[in-house]
């Protein structure tokens, strides 16, 4: 290990301050840190209030996206060749679902990374670990087939725009992820939705179609899955959002580790429940008339409010705003599912939306808290004079 | 009798043209009326004011060159008149003037652009009459022209005009090329992008693309020109 040791150091030299490239320090340190702990800690930014830093945190999330991300890769495969009708095994599925979407993840390391670099480069600060959790996001809620040229001006925007522009990691007002699929949404509607974009191979091969349920159910087709199938995620969707059980493990990391906050999660599901139940009470079509258990189960409203809703950066601070936020983004899911014919799915522009109003929510609850503590000083001094 | 008299204000000279020293015409002062609309004080990026119409009308460079061209007559000769009549104009009801002036103008490019592009104005619909809103035109009157002579004022329309006009043809030229692959509604992405699968930008056909485009020439503007950043 002291041999890598030197050797780093050695290459070290030319980045030190006032030697010869010391402009690209931040680049360099950053390829450091992948070898070695460094014994610095992140000491500003608005990730974290806690002793743990901003890689460890990263890093968590990650991890908690893997179940989904793994299960994405099988389920992008066993969609595939079910749907030929050829028999397959699970690592044919799993094999399929890999050499669609590893891809998808180096193109979108690539390009999100490369822009940091020059921008830590340019602005002289460290390369954040930030993009580590955006770049793993962006291929899990796109469709399979999404060319990589698009994937590639998605991430640059998502990353210029929604990030550096506002000054970097823990400066953006919207999370990401999200900006750059609202982005490839709206910029290239045809390889976003339809029925020809969720199965892989869908757009070459005759024989495979397959719309999410959410699509089925805006047409007015009749559904043939059933619910155990959503809650597993064996139906077509965006490449890792379809499975609710293994983002409920994600789910339960990010809780446990503390990452993720669980009245955001509550939130969330709580508001799509009871919106969700207010529209079943009038039934006039099949969106209105669609159980409100399995509207918790289909699309990406799990992997939404779990992964996305939950970004420390974009979502409320305070914790009664968390509650305030969460819940909104569940009401304004199932509303613009149900009752906006454009949108089939409505989670990416419930959480954009929420993420607009979060600094709002939080004012309106600090300065509610500092009213009633102003109240009830008042009152205190009103007991003091009268005896 | 005398002490009527005395009441009497004198009557004021009536003053059409101030007598100034004189000045070469394009002397620096007067050159960087012209050219400071065009980075440091520019009217859409630093100023911010007629956003709207940058929104509207820039899809295509076709309708965003005549948007420009029409703004450019309408900022420098209601500049020249208000600047000629300026002491004339009584203070409590110079808005409704100059709104005249505007006004009558607008309707001369509106009539102008129905008679010779029809196609164009078209395109450009309502946007034309909004030259009279446009808070570039109003806000030159009041700041400008309203105290400065004619010629000082005929170059600061130009120098605005030309400073919204370009910020105007470069976010059409973006939103054209990206969105539609065209530009002067001549395609300009060859056919081999296209079976290569090249897809235009639907994004940038949408209005909230030009305010990003407005955005993104605001930061590149900001990074280079430093004089432009608040100290605070």
């Amino acid at each position: 290990m002291s041999f890598l040791r030197n050797k780093v150091d050695q290459l070290k030299k030319p980045f030190l301050k006032g030697a010869k490239y010391e402009k690209y320090a931040p680049a360099f340190s950053a390829l450091e840190t992948f070898l070695f702990v460094p014994n610095h800690t992140t000491k500003k930014g608005a990730h974290i209030r806690d002793a743990v830093d901003l890689k460890r945190t990263m890093i968590t999330v990650v991890i908690a996206l893997l179940p989904a991300l793994f299960y994405g890769i099988y389920n992008t495969g066993f969609q595939y060749y079910s749907q030929l009708g050829e028999a397959f095994t699970f690592w044919d599925a799993f094999l399929h679902g890999a050499i669609k979407i590893v891809p998808m993840i180096v193109v979108s390391y690539a390009v999100g990374l490369g822009i940091e670099f020059i921008f830590a480069i340019l602005r002289g600060h460290e390369v954040n670990e930030g993009y580590l959790v955006t770049g793993l996001l962006i291929p899990m809620i796109m469709p399979v087939d999404f060319p990589l040229w698009m994937l590639a001006i998605s991430v640059a925007f998502a990353v210029l725009i929604g990030k550096e522009a506002f000054g970097g990691t823990g400066m953006n007002i919207l999370n990401p992820a999200l900006l750059a699929r609202a982005f490839a949404f709206f910029a290239y509607p045809t390889f976003m939705s339809g029925d020809k974009v969720w199965v892989s191979e869908a757009l070459n091969v005759d024989g495979i179609s397959g719309e999410t349920i959410l699509g089925k159910l805006a047409a007015g087709k009749e559904l043939s899955y059933t619910a155990a199938e959503m809650f597993s995620g064996a139906i077509p969707g965006s490449v890792a959002e379809t499975s609710t059980l293994w983002i409920l493990v994600g789910a339960a990391i990010l809780i446990l580790t503390g990452v993720g906050s669980w009245r955001i999660i509550a939130g969330g599901f709580i508001g799509a429940a009871l919106m969700g139940l207010l529209l079943n009470q009038f039934p006039v079509n099949a969106l209105l008339g669609f159980p409100w258990h399995q509207h918790l189960l289909v699309g990406g409203l799990a992997f939404g409010i779990v992964f996305m809703a939950t970004d420390p950066v974009s979502a409320a601070q305070t914790l009664k705003g968390k509650w305030i936020y969460g819940i909104l983004v569940g009401i304004f899911c199932i509303l613009i599912r149900v009752l906006n014919p454009a949108y089939p799915e409505g989670v990416m522009l419930a959480i954009l939306l929420m993420n607009v109003f979060a600094p709002t929510i939080d004012h309106y609850v600090v300065s509610a808290h500092i009213n009633r503590r102003k109240k009830r000083l008042i009152a205190v001094q009103n007991i003091k004079t009268v005896s | 009798m005398a002490a009527k008299e005395k009441n009497k204000t004198p009557k004021k000279p009536l003053v059409l043209f101030v007598k100034e020293e004189k000045e070469p015409l394009f002397s620096k002062k007067n050159r960087a009326l012209m050219s400071d609309p065009l980075n440091d004080n520019n009217p859409i990026t630093v100023q911010v004011l007629g956003i709207c119409s940058a929104l509207a009308i820039t899809v295509q460079l076709k309708p965003a060159i005549v948007m420009s061209v029409a703004v450019l007559f309408v900022l420098a000769m209601s500049n020249v008149i208000v600047s000629v009549m300026r002491n004339l104009i009584p203070n409590r009801i110079r808005i409704i003037v100059q709104l005249v002036v505007v006004a009558a103008l607008v309707v001369i490019v509106d009539l102008v652009l129905k008679a010779f592009l029809y196609d164009v104005s078209k395109q450009l619909s309502v946007f034309v009459g909004l030259i009279i809103t446009n808070c570039i035109v109003m806000g030159r009157l009041e700041a400008f022209a309203l105290g400065n002579g004619p010629w000082k004022s005929f170059l600061d329309g130009i120098g605005n005009a030309a400073g919204y006009a370009w910020i105007l043809i470069a976010v059409a030229f973006f939103r054209e090329l990206l969105g539609s692959g065209k530009l002067f509604g001549l395609q300009v992405i060859p056919d081999g992008f296209y079976s290569l699968g090249y897809v235009n930008n639907g994004l940038m056909l949408l209005s909230p693309m030009a305010l990003i485009t407005v955005g993104v020439i605001i930061w590149i503007q900001r990074s280079k020109n430093r004089k432009l950043i608040e100290k605070n």
